[in-house]
């Protein structure tokens, strides 16, 4: 169950109980939750998430679940999980396999059982093993009887019944107490794992205040399942996983989503603009409106637009009216906002777009996890469109990284592709709060003045006269005495800003355009390699949501006595100025990506490296267990075995 | 002179840069001319083409708002008419096709304190734009639409349009187009359109006066303007232009007065036994059984059964403005709640990143 052996550090006997329970002390664990889509098991995910992190565990968590909204009860493409991975130490991913499934009925069962390996633990809603249920799903036996799951520590327990006891008093019909068994299995898990439990009580008084009744009977069955778990003979061993060292400050939970919005909202405060958001709901990208559409009092405007593309074309809008323009999507919103894109680069207004990746392509596997969208973020316009590129690699980074792309935003007048993915959107982590006055300072200056001379000698305001250094071009907003000017999509001239169709002009546009982009460069700090032993020739590259797997599977081989550099790129356009000297310093360079190899081509054509890519496209993060073995394989064929 | 009161200016930098400007740059001037609101860019349309007509009347007419021109914004899509920011000395853009209305939207919806106004065309607003133009009149955004219909694709070189009449040959429809076209005032109004006026390119009184009344309307104005494309289409809109037949088959509306029309008042508009419009010889009623004309009626099936008096041969074409109502804007709106959200929890962004579920890790 764990990667060191349990001890037993405690005996209990509870004054109730006649018998000993004991306490066992583990240093990680992996719990999946599976039921159907209607039981709650995010909910309660969450719930348990909550409870552990204000515990003081490091965690990460993978919340999987369907596209359908409901899908028919009890079937497999019902399924709906979340699993949750806590340790007593700093942690990078939501663990390969679990160590612990919950099966809320047959379907969760069978289409979760695979990935539980031999041994663990199965905890299962015994009512729900009904001969209709076991048909739904193709079990022609029942495998709580028929000895199939032999193989696991099977503990069977009727939770629907015993819900339905313990709210007996509670004046709610059959159904309705029924739906509080999710809060009956979080009670008994809390039990099993020592979480505390007023976080839960508190959230469900919060959550129900317009229906006290309800309120009452979710608390009742939370407290009712802990209960349980402390007299059951059926579970004789609690565990306990101690807190995780953590760099001292103060912490909360976060979400890629929410940690993203906050950024946004963060990046408006700081630089004193006013946040418009054009969106267009779409998974896994909707929760950043919901999140922004509550912080109006930060002087945020959020705008469900009709579309996509009025999602982008409103944002830009409202950048030529000076506000911060943001809109948030995922992959197809994206190939509708090209065009508008390719608009925001010629007009040269700052703009953050957001695209929370999923499987693809077309409507593909819309609450699943992929990263193929990085060759459309670079590329997907017509003509040369230079967007610069960056991207989160942990739910918790997603905030610092909404600041980046407003700050190359504001500072350079161009639109942002900012890449974060489904797994980052929805999973969370720890999250140390940060100082407000310590975030970047990202004030613009408006212009103003004119700063050209036409012909006749008065003065002129030139709109596409850039700044040397960063070439980028004034902002001049509306409102702004004598600054009137004219933008658009067809090719402006040099400095004017004039409709021009002069060739020269057009080589220097383009050209200039993309060394704008290029030069964003030099305001990135130089490549992060991270390589403890100082000596190793394999390096690791990756970006994004793969921070966490690879991260975990180079700590794997190098606690094999091997030696690995990880890279992890947050900016992808431009990359960091010394990225190819970097890379040729190692005889092998492996590149893991969810998708069929987009960075390690680009880097392949950039810088001649010969960048081995390795891909998998299954919506689910990487396993570290799988990367670890791959990149140690490479290692050994490149060193002969063991450094 | 009308004077719009556009309101306060949006605050922080956005208030400060404006301050600055007018620190070097002298008061707002609102005592414009016509020759204050022309571009040192050549015009560059065909000539003869009714874009010139167009541009001279808007030209004339927006200084009698009283706003300056530096809180003008004009926005457009692609076509011919899409051009028309160019040879405006306001702010501009020429976007791209058929999302003036979304970036118009997202403009006038953060900075309500500027005068917005959308021109574009049969294809841009009609066709690869409707989405964007039919929602963006049902939000009641403030803002402002002029739509030129010459009813053909004039940048493309000719090919027929969404207003374009059925059978209308072109390069793309040598044996005649197969489509029904759109009106688009039908089609406003069907939206929900708060303001909805139609007027003629050439008809310099009747087009400022329409344009006047969108100007006045708080929400969003749509304003068809029949637009003559001498190269493409000419003639397109003879039958309402000619004298003679003009005054046959067009019908004005002047609000609070009968409708009535045509050589000597012949003709005259009266209600139908279905509930809808018809025309009638005006000495064959009552007097009192003529319509008198009401753009202020909140339920627009009023406007809208006027609006299926013409067909698409421009028979019985209702000139002026057809609708006139107040509606809240989308943009005040947006405002409020902002304001409320500011009153009620005021910002306070370490409380924010924080959240109500913390814990501290000690050293």
């Amino acid at each position: 169950m764990t990667t060191t052996d349990p001890s037993v550090v405690a005996s209990t006997a509870g004054s109730t109980t006649p018998f000993v329970k004991s306490v066992v002390e583990l240093d990680r664990v992996v719990i999946r939750l599976a039921g159907d889509s209607g039981d709650g098991m995010q909910l309660t995910g969450n719930r348990f998430t909550s409870e552990t992190a204000s515990f003081g565990n490091d965690l990460s968590t993978l919340p999987n679940f369907p596209a359908e909204i409901r899908a028919p009860t009890g079937t497999l493409p019902g399924v709906s999980s979340f699993q949750l991975h806590f340790a007593d130490h700093d942690i990078m991913t939501p663990g390969d396999a679990p160590d612990v499934l919950v099966a809320m009925n047959p379907a969760a069962l069978k289409a979760n059982l695979s990935d539980l390996p031999g041994g663990g633990l199965l905890i299962v809603d015994a009512d729900e093993f009904t001969p209709r249920n076991l048909a739904k799903v193709g079990y022609a036996t029942n495998p709580l009887e028929d000895g199939s799951l032999d193989g696991w520590q099977l503990v069977s327990v009727p939770l629907t019944t015993l819900t339905l006891e313990a709210l007996a008093d509670s004046g709610l019909g059959k159904k309705e107490a029924e739906r509080s068994k999710n809060m009956f299995t979080l009670g008994l898990l809390s039990w099993m794992y020592h979480r505390p439990t007023e976080g839960t009580v508190r959230f469900l008084e919060r959550q129900f205040r317009r229906k006290p009744q309800i309120a009452a009977a979710n608390i009742a069955a939370f407290r009712a399942g802990y209960n349980y778990g402390d007299t059951t003979e059926a579970f004789a061993v609690s565990y306990e996983i101690k807190p995780a060292p953590m760099a001292p400050g103060r912490y909360r939970n976060i979400s890629g989503n929410q940690a993203l919005a906050l950024g946004i909202v963060a990046a408006g405060q700081r630089s004193g603009l006013p946040v418009f958001l054009g969106a267009y709901p779409i998974t896994p990208a909707s929760d950043i409106l919901h999140e922004l559409s509550r912080h109006k009092s930060f002087g945020v405007r959020t705008f469900q637009a009709e579309d996509e593309i009025a999602g982008i074309a409103s944002a830009i809008g409202a950048s030529f009216g000076g506000a911060l323009g943001v809109t948030t999507t995922s992959g197809p919103g994206i190939s509708l906002k090209s065009e508008a894109l390719g608009l925001a680069v010629m007009t040269e207004l700052p703009l953050v777009v957001v695209d929370v990746q999923r499987g693809g392509p077309s409507t593909g596997l819309p609450t699943k996890t992929e990263q193929s969208d990085l060759l459309q973020a670079m590329f997907g316009r017509n003509g040369e469109a230079p967007v610069p590129v960056i991207a989160p690699r942990s739910p918790a980074d997603c905030f610092d990284a909404a600041i980046e792309a407003a700050r190359i935003a504001l500072t350079y007048r161009t639109p942002v592709m900012l890449l974060s993915d489904g797994y980052l959107a929805n999973g969370a982590e720890p999250w140390q709060i940060p100082d407000v006055e310590e975030l970047p300072d990202l004030s613009v200056e408006f212009a103003t003045e004119p700063n050209g001379t036409a012909a006749d000698g008065t003065p002129e305001f030139l709109p596409y006269l850039r700044d040397p250094e960063t070439l980028a071009r004034p902002w001049a907003i509306p409102g702004t005495s004598g600054m009137q000017h004219r933008i658009g999509g067809l090719e402006k001239a040099d400095k004017t800003g004039n409709i021009s169709y002069d060739p020269a002009n057009h080589d220097l546009m383009t050209r200039l355009r993309q060394a704008k982009v290029d030069g964003i460069a030099a305001s990135i700090p130089p490549t992060d390699v991270e390589d403890p032993d100082g000596d190793a020739r394999v390096a690791v590259i990756g970006w994004g949501s793969t921070y966490g797997p690879i991260g975990a599977a180079c700590r794997r081989i190098r606690r094999s006595g091997r030696s690995v550099a990880q890279i992890h790129l947050r900016h992808l356009n431009p990359f960091p100025a010394d990225l190819g000297e970097v890379l040729r310093r190692y005889d092998r360079v492996i590149c893991p990506e969810m998708n069929l190899g987009q960075l390690s081509m680009l880097l392949r054509a950039k810088y001649l490296v010969d960048v081995e890519s390795h891909t998998q496209v299954r919506g689910l993060p990487f396993r570290a267990a799988e990367l670890a073995a791959v990149v140690q394989d490479v290692i050994d064929s490149t060193t002969g075995g063991t450094q | 002179m009308t004077t719009i009161d556009l309101g306060m200016p949006a605050d922080g930098p956005i208030a400060d840069a404006i301050a600055r400007s007018l620190e070097t740059q002298g008061e707002k001037r609102t005592d414009l001319k016509a020759k204050d609101l022309k571009t040192d860019q050549e015009v560059r349309w065909c000539p003869g083409c009714g874009d010139y007509v167009i541009l001279n009347a808007v030209q004339s007419f927006l200084p009698s708002l009283g706003i300056a021109r530096e809180d003008m914004v004009i926005v457009s899509g692609i076509g011919c008419s899409s051009r028309f920011p160019y040879y405006m000395n306001t702010y501009g853009m020429h976007s791209i096709h058929g999302r003036a209305p979304a970036i118009a939207t997202g403009l006038a919806a953060s900075r309500p304190d500027l005068s917005v106004w959308v021109v574009t065309g049969d294809g841009d607003a009609l066709s690869i734009g409707g989405n964007h133009l039919i929602h963006t009149l049902r939000r009641n955004v403030n803002l402002k639409i002029l739509l030129f219909n010459n009813r053909i694709y004039g940048l493309t070189k000719g090919q027929y349009s969404p207003t374009s009449e059925v059978g209308k040959v072109t390069k793309s429809t040598p044996m005649g187009s197969l489509d029904h076209p759109f009106n688009p005032v039908s089609l406003a109004l069907g939206a929900d359109a708060t303001f909805v006026g139609r007027a003629m390119d050439s008809d310099r009184k009747g087009l400022t006066e329409v344009l006047r009344q969108a100007a006045e309307h708080k929400g969003t104005a749509l304003v068809e303007i029949y637009q003559n494309c001498n190269i493409f289409n000419d003639g397109a809109f003879d039958l309402l232009k000619d004298p003679t037949t003009g005054v046959q088959w067009s019908i004005p509306l002047v609000h609070g007065e009968p409708l009535v029309f045509g050589p000597d008042g012949a003709s005259c508009v009266v209600r139908d036994e279905f509930g809808g419009l018809r025309i009638a010889e005006t000495n064959q009623v009552d007097a009192g059984d003529i319509v008198v004309h009401d753009a202020t009626r909140q339920d627009p099936s009023y406007a809208f059964a006027l609006s299926r008096l013409s067909s698409q041969d421009l028979r019985y074409t209702p000139m002026g403005v057809f609708r006139s109502v107040e509606k809240p804007t989308y943009d005040r709106m947006m405002a409020d709640q902002v304001e409320e959200a500011r009153t009620s929890s005021p910002a306070d962004l370490g409380a924010l990143l924080s959240g109500s579920d913390t814990w501290t890790v000690s050293a």
